[in-house]
């Protein structure tokens, strides 16, 4: 009858009902329906439910553009990403270094008092590189888990001769797994490690930074791996992940709003 | 300038209709559209050559979606709150919450997961494997996700009762 002989599964029937079925495929699903009368009435009801959704939303995809959706009036503005349609808090500052050299796209950055561009940063590459290295761990991809986070805190902090803490991005949907203790030249650099309940992972990398002041965020891809690094109080931080921009940089405005506090600590012994 | 507009532009309905069936508000889904072509232009040149540039926008558009909602969920301010499927239902009386079965009360009723994957791939049209990208999950997620979707509509739509699909599963 087919040239697939596998039985009918439920990806079958969804693809009967969105429309994905090969002709010679259709025709055998469509048989086996006709045998089970039940699922027939089921996948007929799934039919409908779809025929009213898209009738339901249609009228809206119809409707002429408004003008502050036209790419050209968006281009032409200048405010601040984070929007209006939502009560977010203190939207941080940022600048999008894309891929490195396609230059400096400044966003509200008249909120930073001081502005400093760093240069290449190195501490980037080696976030990059311990990354790749310890998120595909499975038996051993941290250290000192987040169970003993006193001690994973105290220790980091005393290696580091900073105080180092951890944020906390439950509110993004990532949970701490834990940390561990990086080589970074002749100092120590801080991993911490967090996932999502889809497994995706990332990381915050820190380490005592050459430079003083503050610099905007920078963005840097590398293959599928994003990263955000920025340089506060004496501090290098690196947010990095295998996940879209977009998120990766919320992410990375939190940590720098839980981070920042940390600043004056930094005549500490 | 205008080659990028002229490949963006053709996807606006579509992500004002995804705006508007998850957050149900005209305003709001405009402002997410907004932020969500603010995101693509900043980000444009560091996006996939070879990906799918509407299953791109669809996936910043939701990821703006849930930050979003999460912030709500954290501040204590309850507007589509409803979207978070660990949100309790705040007692409403099953009979009362009737009202006409409008298609869109039986979707709020799903947990977001369920409703994005049914929104993308009923109304949409992505592929599975579109879906799955757009969602972060394995293409089996995707499917699984869908059936339930599919089964909790059929019962919203049977019955007329959001109250009722709560206590499912």
């Amino acid at each position: 009858m087919s040239g697939d002989p596998r039985p009918v599964g439920e990806d079958d029937l969804h693809g009967l009902i969105d429309g994905h079925l090969e002709p010679e495929r259709q025709a055998l699903v469509e048989a086996w329906l006709r045998g089970n009368p039940a699922r027939a009435a089921e996948v007929s009801a799934d039919r409908a439910l779809r025929e009213r959704l898209r009738t339901r939303l249609a009228p809206i995809a119809e409707e002429a553009i408004p003008a502050r959706l036209r790419v050209a009036n968006i281009r032409s503005r200048h405010s601040p990403i984070t929007g209006r349609w939502l009560p977010v808090a203190a939207a941080a500052v940022f600048c999008l270094a894309v891929g490195g050299a396609a230059g400096w796209f400044g966003h509200a950055a008249r909120q930073v008092p001081t502005v400093t561009l760093a240069r290449t940063e190195p501490a980037t590459d080696d976030a990059v590189a311990a990354f790749r290295t310890y998120v595909v761990e499975a038996v051993h991809p941290v250290e000192v888990r987040a169970d003993e986070k006193p001690h994973l805190v105290t220790w980091l902090s005393k290696r580091l001769g900073r105080a180092v803490t951890t944020p906390d991005l439950t509110a993004y949907g990532f949970r701490l797994m834990g940390g561990r203790l990086l080589p970074a030249g002749s100092e120590s650099a801080a991993m911490l490690m967090y996932d999502d309940d889809h497994g995706t992972r990332l990381t915050l990398y820190s380490r005592v930074g050459d430079a003083d002041g503050r610099t905007v965020f920078r963005f840097a891809r590398e293959g599928d791996v994003a990263a955000f690094s920025w340089v506060d109080g004496g501090m290098s931080y690196v947010v990095t992940g295998r996940t879209d921009e977009a998120r990766l940089l919320t992410v990375a405005q939190a940590v720098d709003a839980q981070v920042r506090g940390l600043a004056p600590d930094r005549q500490q012994p | 300038m205008d080659e990028i507009a002229a490949l963006i532009e053709p996807q606006i309905p579509a992500l004002r209709r995804y705006a508007v069936a998850l957050l149900r508000d005209r305003e709001a889904a405009d402002d997410l559209v907004q932020d969500t072509l603010e995101r693509a232009l900043s980000g444009w040149s560091g996006r996939r050559r070879d990906g799918d540039l509407r299953a791109w926008l669809f996936t910043i558009e939701r990821n703006l979606f849930l930050g979003t909602v999460r912030r709500r969920g954290r501040r204590g301010i309850d507007v589509g709150a409803e979207a978070l499927e660990q949100v309790p239902d705040p007692g409403a009386d099953p009979e009362a919450v009737m009202g006409a079965r409008d298609v869109l009360t039986g979707l709020d009723a799903l947990p977001e997961e369920q409703r994005s994957v049914l929104l993308l791939v009923a109304v949409e049209d992505l592929s599975y494997a579109e879906a799955a990208q757009v969602l972060g999950v394995p293409l089996g997620t995707v499917m699984s996700r869908l059936s339930r979707a599919r089964e909790r509509m059929r019962s919203f739509l049977e019955t007329g009762r959001t109250g009722l699909l709560r206590r499912v599963k």
